[in-house]
């Protein structure tokens, strides 16, 4: 057992001062070897994190407490050592990623004087040496012009190239161990593929041991040499990637996979000859930075859009972050205003509509947010949400908060949730509610904003389904926008990709998600983790079928 | 799966976010300050009850008389009884703070919303703001004072114009957060009115910053009105406020050190217990600070 980098045995982390406080973490054992990276998987509050941050001494004090077991680093305990201890073995033995660089790095000081800091507390080399050993580490994390970089501070830097920096901090002295706590959730599909391949090829090279926290069964499938499953603090089941994903022996994990859209899409669903309800014609939106002088910079966020949503039909807007489609569909639902071409709305256009003239439209095209916890006002009940809209068309207070009942009742949640506040609602349930909010108003048209993205998985697909049987049953069009390819492959009819504010490629999700024409979709293609793995038959994909 | 299930019915159905009055006794230091502050008030208000005498009633042949059993902490220049004064002129001091406080945050608050949600309004507004800011708030209550006559009237109105844009900017900048927050952008869409959205969900936002600032406005409110009439432009001498007692009691300081001591005493008392209300409602009511305390 010499190899054992890190050896957590039986832990146990408790919520607040008194031992038999609830338990956060219940009674795992992880052991994680030289040169191999353990995956720990599992859905928000399962526990992944704190797990993590018990690792590296950084619970919060007061709140959160190991209570139970033992984590040993090469050996040593890590549950009692010194602050002072701890302080020195992180980042020489330990370090960890964050999913954020950007609030993980320090604004106001140049990256590399923040991984000099690194050096300047842990080691005694002299400024040039040190100066030498940084412009190394950043050649090796495989930064472009690592002497502009090493002066440039975070803001200046792409998503990509801060996560770099951060590995390049987390390893400047080589340590044992590297957590990496959801590295590259915030990162787009290609910038992910590079990241993942770079801690694959670091890893190789300088024998780290890496902790992988993720709740991607896609980077899982890429990354991982072992899998530990985690739900609700406690440990569901452990294994090497293979087994994991074929023969799964735990119920949870078994739905857990299942939950995996797959990126083969569903099939096609028979042409129709209902009518237009959305089309949007050249649209445009250019940002223009007012200055005092004259013009000032513009930035194009969406450029001669164009595309068309038939009744009970789902088009798909898919590309990276920045490519202009949550411009495209703000412009649509008219939270902002598009500064070049039309909008019509049921054969009606409406960008050009003042804002009293575009109400009574306004009823007709509804909208669902990405995030379900800022969606909801926290100080307004959740029948009285979804009343809101009905209310304000007109109808009576007595029918709109009867009709929130019924609503409510259609996405699946209990008729009296009206009475509670959004708090008491987990993330899924608080995405119905504002579907259903949305539906109040019996609009022709749904715009979903990355609806799904915050999710885990098993509730991504249930609210997924949802909106499947609400089309059916409604025959309501949906604007599906979404960065993640496998979810535009199950719920899409068309898909739309998008690319600096340009529709790139357009057609039937079937046939550009799978034979893609141009490059741009090959390569986003190619980036989805885990495409070689069709996880709901816990199966590889036959490799003719994925490279097609 | 059993992971979505709804949260258990025992959870209380309760208003999330809305300020509670908990703190108040949140530790033995706030609960002084609370009692402190209750004791005052309830004796300002009752002050026809509790005085012993009248507090503008001359008499001369009583001048500058030490504490005895008829006057408990003696007389003042005129004969007049200090411990009434004290009393009465409470009233005013208190009238004054929790008067600028509520006509303030009423003002501010609208000139925050409206400028916060307009642009076009908003760089107007904040330029007057910050003109108001420009100048220093005694001068300026001075001049209002001047300009129109004391009168307990005036000198509110003078004490709340300064105060208006610290308010008004406090407004703004939670409103200007708040408005990019999707519940706002969904009321957009669901067809709210401009002023429901603001009513509904922008002003709920700033309930708990105005009371912090509110508690703040009024102790430097009872201060600058106590200043105002030390300095003589305030309120006419013959009412008693605080100031006024400190004022005239200053020339006969070396003989009579109480004519300054008991005001002085109780409107730092004042002063001291509302600050201290209004920290313990900013941890209370902010939750960064509580995390900061590692609660």
């Amino acid at each position: 057992m010499t190899n054992n980098v890190l050896d957590i045995n039986n832990l146990t982390v408790s919520i607040g001062k008194t031992p038999n406080g609830p338990k956060i973490i219940d009674g795992i054992s992880i052991q994680v070897r030289e040169r191999e990276t353990l995956c720990l998987v599992g859905e928000s509050g399962s526990g992944k994190s704190v797990t993590s941050l018990t690792v590296m001494g950084l619970l919060q004090k007061g709140s959160l407490r190991p209570t139970g077991g033992s984590v040993k680093l090469v050996g040593e305990e890590l549950l009692t050592a010194t602050d002072r201890r701890l302080r020195q073995l992180r980042a020489t033995q330990m370090a960890m990623i964050f999913q954020e660089p950007m609030t993980a790095l320090n604004p106001v000081v140049p990256v590399g004087r923040q991984i000099d800091e690194v050096l300047r507390a842990h080691t005694d080399l002299d400024a040039k040496a040190r100066r030498k050993r940084i412009l190394e580490m950043m050649e090796q994390v495989r930064l472009p012009q690592v002497e502009r970089i090493f002066a440039s501070y975070p803001h200046r830097l792409s998503g990509g190239q801060r996560q770099r920096i951060m590995i390049a901090m987390a390893l400047v002295l080589e340590p044992k161990l590297l957590i990496a706590d959801e590295p590259t959730t915030a990162l787009d599909v290609t910038t992910q593929k590079q990241i993942l391949t770079l801690i694959r090829d670091l890893q190789r090279d300088h024998g780290t041991a890496v902790l992988f926290i993720t709740h991607d069964m896609g980077v899982v499938a890429e990354i991982a040499d072992r899998v530990a499953v985690m739900r609700q603090g406690r440990l569901v089941e452990t294994g090497t990637l293979d087994n994991v994903l074929r023969n799964p022996t735990m119920e949870y994990t078994r739905n857990l996979l299942s939950s995996v859209p797959s990126l083969v899409p569903r099939p096609a669903r028979p042409e129709t000859k209902e009518p237009i309800v959305l089309e949007a014609n050249d649209l445009g939106k250019v940002y223009r930075e007012r200055t005092f002088f004259g013009q000032g910079r513009e930035v194009v966020a969406a450029d001669k859009v164009t595309l068309t949503l038939r009744k009970g039909r789902t088009l798909g807007i898919v590309g990276e972050s920045g490519s202009g489609k949550s411009t495209v569909a703000r412009c649509i639902v008219r939270l902002i205003d598009p500064t070049s071409g039309g909008v019509r709305l049921a054969g009606r256009e409406i960008s050009d509509l003042s804002r009293r003239l575009l109400q009574p439209h306004r009823q007709k095209i509804q909208i669902v947010f990405q995030d379900p916890y800022r969606s909801l006002n926290p100080r307004v009940s959740v029948g009285e949400s979804i009343a809101e809209g009905p209310i304000n068309y007109g109808v009576s207070r007595a029918d709109a908060l009867k009709r929130a009942r019924e609503l409510l009742e259609l996405v699946g949640l209990p008729a009296d949730a009206v009475s509670r506040y959004p708090h008491q609602f987990s993330g899924g349930q608080r995405q119905r509610i504002a579907i259903a909010r949305a539906l109040a108003l019996d609009p022709d048209v749904l715009v979903a904003d990355e609806a799904v993205s915050a999710l885990d998985v098993s509730v991504q697909a249930q609210v997924l389904e949802l909106l499947d049987e609400i089309q059916k049953r409604l025959g309501i069009a949906i604007l599906f926008i979404t960065h993640d390819l496998r979810v535009a492959a199950q719920i899409c009819d068309e898909v739309v990709v998008m690319q600096h504010g340009r529709v790139v490629e357009q057609g039937p999700a079937a046939e550009v998600l799978t034979h893609p024409k141009e490059a741009y979709t090959k390569s986003l293609l190619d980036a989805a983790p885990g495409r070689g793995w069709d996880f709901a038959n816990f199966r590889p994909v036959e490799s003719a079928a994925a490279t097609a | 799966m059993s992971i979505d299930s709804l949260p258990e019915s025992s959870i209380p159905i309760t208003r999330p976010l809305r300020p509670r009055f908990g703190f108040l006794t949140s530790t033995p230091i706030i609960a002084a300050a609370t009692i402190c502050l209750a004791l005052i008030a309830l004796i300002t208000i009752l002050a026809p009850l509790i005085a012993p005498h009248d507090p503008v009633l001359l008499a001369p042949s009583q001048r500058l008389k030490p504490a005895s059993a008829q006057f408990l902490l003696g007389t003042d220049a005129f004969g007049r009884d200090l411990l009434s004064r004290v009393i009465y002129g409470g009233r005013v001091s208190l009238l004054i703070g929790i008067g600028s406080a509520a006509l303030s945050i009423a003002i501010g608050l609208a000139i925050g919303l409206v400028s916060g949600f307009f642009r076009l309004l908003d760089s107007v507004m904040m330029r007057v703001m910050d003109g108001l800011m420009a100048m220093p708030s005694i001068l300026l209550a001075i001049a209002v004072v001047s300009l129109s006559g004391a009168s307990i009237w005036t000198v509110l109105v003078a004490i709340t114009i300064p105060e208006i844009p610290r308010v008004a900017r406090l407004v703004r900048s939670v409103v200007l957060s708040a408005r990019e927050e999707p519940y706002v952008e969904a009321a957009i869409s669901v067809g709210s009115s401009l002023p429901k959205i603001m009513w509904r969900h922008l002003m709920p936002n700033t309930i708990a910053p105005l009371i912090v600032q509110g508690t703040y406005v009024c102790a430097s409110a009872i201060l600058t009105e106590a200043i105002l009439s030390f300095l003589g432009a305030g309120i006419s001498p013959e009412t008693p406020t605080w100031g006024n007692i400190m004022a005239e009691g200053r020339q006969f300081f070396q003989i009579k050190p109480s004519l300054i001591f008991w005001p002085g005493l109780l409107l730092s008392l004042a002063i001291l217990s509302i600050n201290l209300i209004g920290d313990a409602a900013r941890d209370a009511l902010d939750p960064r600070m509580k995390q900061r305390e590692g609660k």
